[in-house]
């Protein structure tokens, strides 16, 4: 087995070999252990796509408007990440991104995962029917777990959301009440004794 | 009264760093610190008469052991060499994470002899490999299958049985990564396992020394004395593999400085020197003139290092026993001053060292925040704009950016890795082809053109568009906002100048390390020595803390 060490050095160097700069490559080298590191196929799809580099030729976006839709040649996965990466704060504001003609997305991934714990909120990327819950960088949650990844992504959706509980209120309140049952009613003698601070705030 | 952290400017050159001593900070030192209260024991030792085979030695606390298992092979002396490029050696050795099971060391020993070529598993934590000093390893055998002492001179001069050639840990080969394990409490300061792997192998070369000599001769032949193993440690010999880790882990190496600068700042503060502190300073700093007269080098450069040092160093003793009074106040501040002023930058370093031996309680703290947590500074704050990073290169890159890159003498040299072993290597970019493959080492060069960079772009523009057209550049803007944090986090200096010493580089990380007698065999790569002078394992419940001045 392949440390992830391992990984992130072969990646950035692979990165570097093909024509990134380094700080790019330190970037990718990042992503990809992260991507092996959450059980994803980081290792497999850079290389496939590095091989496909040497061929067909990729389009490099600059700055992210709200949609994007490349032109004849699809975006290139790193340099979207990278740039998305770096513009997280001011593409926050739209809510939601659209993107048409993503080449390797699962590329992409990582870059919106570290977007998700920069801006604090869970991100929600939908390649159509592929949907993946980008939670803080600490996990990515997905319905493709195991499936093969689509080498193009035709029309991607970009949703930030908002900090809200995942539970009703009921459930909560429930859960709250039997956790109550943890705690002591006081008596008056304990109201006198027991609390760290003074009976009397006026003085 | 308030003592201010050094100059980061001065501390953070090259000949500066590169005149570093070991220290009550360094690696081996708190390991041995750490696991003195651990269960030691020799678990297997099946080595035939010639001392080839295998054995495993173990730290054992309540649930947790850590196994060295060595693999001792034969090898023609024409196949013995130091170099990379070695691909068979005396002994190898890996650190397995628990007590390995028959079948683990079946498996080990198809892949720990093949090092760099062969894989480890998540279960292994370190690796290394070490050749015979044939020299001494022949003179000590004989001797002892004779039923007398080796010479204790030709001892002296090489200081160890064996020297490894290389150690590897976090993740290299399919080793376990540092996230597996780096929220255990006992291995909470950097190189702890490097440094347990290396301490094993030690008494491993006394154990199979002794085997040898009394399969020999087994009527007469004696063990070797305890006092004589006490004082041979483990060679190593290190070259360039080691400088680009300091340049690689800027929020690292930050971290070892601070803490040795806060140590000294904080000894510098104390007011009244208690009467023992001050006379164990006096007592280590007397003993330790012997670690000089005994350090051998036929390296000019060092010897001129070695000369001046001595030199200084008895100037010092004069001072401090017959003109010093640490009566008053403030005195380790008074040493302080007064070395800055009258001796060379290796004598500072050495004192500066020697200084920490009295204080326990301020180094010891010290040495839990000597790890860094470096993906927490990896993301670039790409809010911030042009002038703010601007602000930051004239501040803490001053000498940098005064360098003139223009000049071929400062550009002259380039760092790449070699196609055969993949390791680093220096060469002149002027006579050598390759320097298209250039790794991005040359950190003052990039925060120059940076700079130049910054200085005809728009003050309020912010860090994502300004990356957007110089993507080349991302590295030191990184590396810019990270020293921002951390001012010992880069070297100020050029490394790619035609007058670079890159052992200097390799210097730092071994005083960190705990090595004494730094013996440069060019100017890129020494031998050094390991442990010399530290306790047996049996000795480890109750030890001298001050061995390395304390050894005969």
């Amino acid at each position: 087995m392949k440390s992830l060490s391992e990984i992130e050095t072969t990646s950035k160097r692979a990165s570097r070999a093909i024509g990134f700069s380094w700080g790019i490559s330190e970037e990718v080298g990042k992503s990809v252990r992260l991507l092996e590191l959450f059980g994803y196929p980081g290792i497999k799809n850079l290389n496939h796509y590095f091989q496909s580099k040497k061929k067909e030729s990729y389009q490099n976006i600059k700055l992210i408007k709200q949609i994007n839709k490349s032109d004849q040649k699809l975006y290139c996965p790193i340099t979207l990440g990278v740039s998305f990466l770096d513009q997280i704060k001011k593409i926050e504001s739209f809510e939601k991104c659209l993107f048409q003609g993503i080449a390797y997305p699962i590329l992409f991934l990582p870059f919106l995962s570290r977007c998700s714990e920069i801006i604090g909120k869970k991100i929600l990327f939908e390649i159509e029917e592929n949907k993946f819950l980008l939670n803080f960088n600490i996990s990515i949650s997905s319905n493709n777990f195991q499936k093969e990844f689509p080498i193009k992504a035709n029309n991607t959706e970009i949703r930030f959301l908002e900090n809200k509980d995942g539970f009703s209120d009921i459930d909560w309140k429930n859960l709250y009440k039997l956790s109550e049952e943890t705690f002591v009613e006081e008596t008056d003698s304990l109201k006198q004794g027991a609390a760290g601070a003074g009976l009397t705030d006026n003085d | 009264m308030k003592v201010e952290l050094r100059n980061p400017n001065i501390i953070m050159t090259l000949s500066r760093l590169g005149s570093f001593h070991q220290s009550r900070l360094s690696f081996l030192r708190s390991f041995l610190y750490e696991f003195k209260d651990w269960e030691y024991k020799r678990d297997l030792f099946d080595l035939d008469e010639y001392g080839f085979g295998t054995a495993v030695y173990s730290f054992k606390k309540k649930d947790r052991v850590y196994s060295l298992v060595c693999f001792a092979n034969k090898i023609n002396n024409d196949e013995r060499s130091d170099r990379v490029i070695a691909t068979k050696w005396d002994a190898a050795f890996t650190l397995h994470d628990g007590m390995p099971l028959k079948k683990d060391i079946e498996r080990l020993r198809n892949e720990v002899p093949k090092q760099e070529v062969g894989r480890l598993s998540y279960k292994e934590l370190t690796l290394s490999r070490a050749n015979k000093s044939v020299r001494i390893f022949d003179h000590v055998v004989e001797s002892l299958s004779n039923g007398v002492q080796p010479n204790m001179d030709l001892l002296e001069k090489v200081g160890y049985l064996y020297r490894t050639t290389a150690v590897y840990g976090s993740g290299k080969f399919g080793l376990a990564d540092r996230f597996r394990i780096k929220n255990r409490e006992e291995i909470n300061g950097p190189f702890r396992l490097e440094m347990m792997l290396v301490y094993l192998v030690r008494q491993f070369t006394f154990d199979q020394v002794n085997h040898v000599a009394k399969n020999k001769n087994p009527k007469s032949a004696v063990k070797l004395d305890p006092k004589i193993c006490k004082n041979l440690g483990i060679g190593n010999s290190t070259g360039l593999g080691m400088a680009p880790f300091i340049v690689n882990h800027p929020t690292l190496l930050n971290n070892w400085i601070l803490c040795r600068e806060i140590a000294l700042k904080k000894i510098r503060e104390i007011k009244k020197v208690e009467t023992k502190d001050g006379n164990l300073f006096k007592d280590c700093v007397r003993k330790s003139i012997k670690n000089i007269t005994s350090w051998n080098t036929e390296s000019e450069y060092q010897l001129k290092k070695i000369k001046d040092l001595l030199k200084d160093l008895k100037k010092f003793i004069n001072f401090v026993e017959n003109e010093f009074d640490f009566e008053k106040d403030y005195p380790f501040n008074q040493i302080y001053l007064w070395l800055e002023k009258e001796t060379c930058e290796e004598c500072i370093e050495y004192i500066v060292s020697i200084m920490m031996e009295p204080y326990g309680e301020i180094v010891s703290p010290l040495i839990k925040e000597m790890s860094s947590d470096e993906e927490k500074y990896f993301n670039i704050p790409t809010e911030r704009t042009v002038e703010e990073l601007r602000l930051i290169l004239e501040k803490k890159y001053s000498n940098i950016l005064s360098i003139n890159f223009e000049k071929k003498e400062n550009h002259r040299k380039f760092w790449f890795i070699s196609k055969n072993k993949e390791e680093p290597r220096l060469a002149d970019r002027f006579e050598e082809d390759g320097s298209d493959l250039e790794q991005p080492l040359a950190i003052a060069r990039d925060i120059k053109e940076l700079y130049k960079k910054l200085l005809v772009s728009k003050n309020s523009l912010t860090m994502d568009r300004f990356l957007v057209e110089n993507s080349h550049l991302r590295h030191v803007v990184r590396r810019a906002f990270i020293i921002e944090k951390f001012p010992y986090s880069e070297i100020q200096d050029n490394t790619i100048s035609e007058k670079i010493v890159p052992i200097d580089m390799l210097r730092l990380k071994l005083s960190f390390f705990g090595a004494l007698k730094f013996d440069p065999r060019s100017d890129k790569w020494l031998r050094i020595c390991m442990f010399q002078g530290a306790p047996l394992p049996n000795e480890l419940k109750n030890f001298d803390e001050q061995w390395v001045y304390n050894n005969n």
